[in-house]
């Protein structure tokens, strides 16, 4: 592997904000971890369509969740085999574009909406419980955005700025990162009472150029994918910074396995506009101790199975059953990692 | 490949912001006495079919029957483009549930005028009169959920407005309204600089326009001749009172601090004599007017009202809330007072929990002892019951 760092050309965004460049992970040598994608992993039922698959994530029963901007921005559930059991939020107020689901440790399933504004928290059945943030009013109809330039407000202790992901500590205080308009990282006690935040938007240690992902690990340490830094900034329970990972290219998002040993997963997505240069040198996940050491990595950008286009969504739950979201394929693929072969080439052949 | 920092780095706290934008008073003058009024919230009081999700709830009444209205924000708002006019609906739903909670039927699906609820009411007859602050619509159903008349006009298209920088720190802004709650019609435009000739007289901002041109309306109530009498609003800034037929009759106030003067009247309740209570939300009292519109008095002891509500029967109680600002969970209290404006009680804070509010945006007090609330950041309504108060203090 090459050594030096790739600088690509500039990736637009949706939004043409941020802009940053997608780069090859500096880390080498990193063995190569075979994995199955299980074929049609998720039945939707006819009529039925995911659009981008923005976030995916699984509860203690196994079953899915996936946060999907279909026609309009709407939340899946599916059993453990993949099965469809119901829609939840039908027309909810805060569902307008997705970004992220997380279930907690109780099976709460929380979404996080970057179009809204807003993280809304479901109890199990899929009963409202609780909310953050709030979506803007339109009585006035629209208004155009601020000039390009314009510095974003000063943040706002109840008001996220299109908000990122969601995690939580053993005590139930809940991290947000956001976003793309905010640059920080807030934390609020359990019942949504705001404690601090952290953050600014720029590139030194403990600002942060898009936040777009972020996870919490069993002793209560924050990690933020900071996408547009390309780096991985880790802080304490209380926001304070102690670590940075600056090896494994620009993270998308990011998750942490449960159990006595936890790992880390980072995805190096291939942006979202899939820039020809950008294929050769993204696209791969990531398996790293939570100390930033690098156990494996697996994938590449690409349509087929077994290939990613633009992860957006990473759940763990078991670690060597991933279920990765993609936003330019539309999908979800619950992939199989063998681990144990790791030195060994395996088959391409679908499981199931 | 990584760097440990052993930086011990400060965080940025932005924290104090949040305070400096809201104008929300942080305790009224005559707090200090007041007793606190025990109450327990009923646990999930409205049941919600599947699939049917209440949003931000401005509205909650009841009627004669204990059957509860609840006007919320759900859904959302369409807007169709159409080149450089842009129409919308939906935004908004009306459900009744029973004098149990339980879930009765959908009022006005697809209707015309649903874009941005703001109050709904019930009338002495049981009709169900709906405010939509987008529509700029008082819509009256009968109690089948037809409709009866309605007062205003949606506005035809929306166009796209021209990006308005923050506007400054509300200190700097007289008796601004709480942050996030939408815009006033700012302070008016800055009078011509003349040559010659005595200078023009100041714009009156906010008095409107004779008829039903509201802007932005937020409340009505009616007389026990049925006279209607609507508070308007955002924009304009003024009551307005129709006959019972919604003939226009006669129009109070402009944008201002003193009296018959208004900054955003967010809640309007009447009592069996007529006078008119107005939650003057952004000059931090409560106005009352008389039935003919002219100035009674002012209580400004209560925090910054967001809604008002005066119970039936012959001992009249006025309920006034001095809701949570959208952008912090300070004050949040709900106040109960004599209608002379001597304070009986308060009860409440600001929060996410169960007897707490998340910026209360209407009171039902058809019976001042089980009173109903609907929290706009909270999606919910709770059901409140009062004990006595503790202590009388005063």
């Amino acid at each position: 592997m090459r050594r030096f760092q790739v600088c690509l050309a500039v990736v637009v965004l949706l939004t043409a904000l941020p802009l940053y460049a997608q780069s090859k992970a500096k880390v080498q040598n990193v063995p190569e971890i075979p994995f199955d994608s299980v074929a049609n992993a998720l039945k939707l039922p006819d009529n039925l369509y995911l659009g981008e698959g923005i976030g995916v994530a699984t509860n203690s029963k196994g079953h899915v969740y996936v946060y999907t901007r279909s026609g309009a921005t709407r939340l899946f559930e599916f059993d453990q085999t993949g099965a469809f059991v119901k829609e939840i939020g039908q027309g909810l107020y805060g569902f307008l574009f997705a970004h992220a689901v997380r279930v907690d440790k109780d099976d709460n399933i929380w979404a996080v909406d970057e179009g809204s504004n807003m993280v809304i928290k479901f109890d199990p059945t899929g009963k409202v419980l609780m909310l953050i943030g709030r979506r803007p009013e339109a009585v006035e109809g629209l208004e155009a955005g601020p000039p390009a330039g314009t510095p974003p407000p000063n943040a706002q202790p109840y008001a996220l700025g299109r908000p990122t992901d969601i995690g939580w500590d053993a005590q139930g205080n809940i991290f947000i990162s956001d976003g793309y308009t905010n640059s920080r990282v807030v934390k609020y006690d359990k019942f949504g009472k705001f404690i601090k935040s952290v953050g600014t938007r720029g590139a030194a240690p403990g600002q942060m150029n898009t936040p777009h992902g972020l996870q919490v690990d069993a002793k209560g340490n924050v990690y933020v994918a900071d996408r547009g830094n390309a780096r991985i900034q880790v802080f304490d329970d209380n926001l304070v910074l102690r670590a940075i990972y600056d090896h494994v290219g620009n993270p998308w998002t990011l998750c942490i396995t449960p159990g006595p040993h936890q790992y880390l997963y980072s995805s190096n997505s291939y942006p979202d506009s899939n820039p020809a240069a950008a294929r050769d040198i993204t696209g791969e996940v990531y398996k790293m101790e939570l100390d930033g050491t690098v156990v494996g990595k697996f994938g590449k950008a690409g349509k087929q199975l077994k290939e990613f286009s633009t992860i957006h969504g990473l759940d763990c739950r078991n670690e060597n059953e991933l279920w990765v979201s993609e936003i330019t394929a539309w999908r979800v693929q619950k992939i199989i990692l063998h681990p144990q072969q790791a030195t060994k080439p395996t088959s391409t052949s679908a499981a199931r | 490949m990584k760097r440990i920092l052993t930086l011990s780095f400060v965080a940025l706290l932005i924290l104090t912001a949040g305070h400096a934008i809201s104008a929300q008073q942080q305790f009224g003058g005559a707090q200090l006495a007041v007793p606190e009024i025990p109450f327990d919230s009923v646990p999930n009081f409205l049941k919600l079919p599947d699939k049917m999700y209440l949003g931000e709830v401005p509205g909650v009444a009841t009627n004669s029957k204990g059957h509860v209205f609840v006007y919320t924000r759900t859904g959302t708002m369409t807007a169709t483009l159409g080149g450089s006019r842009v129409f919308t609906h939906d935004g908004s739903r009306l459900f009744e549930f029973d004098e149990k909670g339980a879930y009765v039927r959908e009022i006005g699906v697809g209707i015309y005028g649903f874009l941005f609820a703001h109050v709904v009411r019930i009338d002495p007859q049981d009709n169900i009169w709906v405010v939509d602050e987008a529509a700029n619509l008082v819509m009256k159903f009968d109690p089948n959920g037809r409709i009866l008349m309605t007062i205003g006009r949606k506005p035809e298209s929306i166009n796209v407005r021209n990006y308005e920088p923050p506007a400054p720190p509300a200190g700097a802004r007289a008796g601004g309204a709480p942050a996030g709650e939408g815009r006033g019609a700012g302070a008016g435009g800055a009078a011509g600089a003349g040559r010659g000739g005595p200078p023009p007289a100041p714009p009156v901002v906010g008095a409107g326009v004779e008829g039903e041109s509201f802007n932005r309306p937020t409340d009505v109530g009616w007389d026990a001749q049925g006279n209607i009498f609507v508070s308007d609003g955002y924009g304009n800034s003024r009551v307005v009172k129709y006959d019972k037929n919604g003939v226009f009759l006669k129009m109070a106030g402009h944008r201002g601090a003193g009296p018959l003067e208004f900054n955003t009247p967010h809640g309007l309740a009447m009592d069996a004599q007529g006078n008119v209570y107005i939650a003057d939300r952004g000059n931090n009292r409560v106005q009352v007017l008389d039935n003919e519109l002219n100035f009674k008095t002012q209580y400004l002891n209560v925090g910054t009202p967001w809604t008002v509500c005066v119970s039936p029967g012959p001992h009249q109680y006025l309920f006034s809330s001095n809701s949570n600002a959208i952008g912090n969970f300070d004050n949040g209290e709900i106040y109960k007072m004599e209608l002379d404006g001597k304070i009986v009680g308060r009860f409440g804070e600001g929060g996410k929990q169960m007897k707490q509010f998340g910026s209360v945006h209407e009171i039902d007090c058809r019976d001042p002892n089980g009173i109903l609330v609907g929290e706009l950041t909270n999606w919910r309504v709770q059901k409140l019951m009062l004990k006595a108060p503790t202590s009388s203090t005063q």
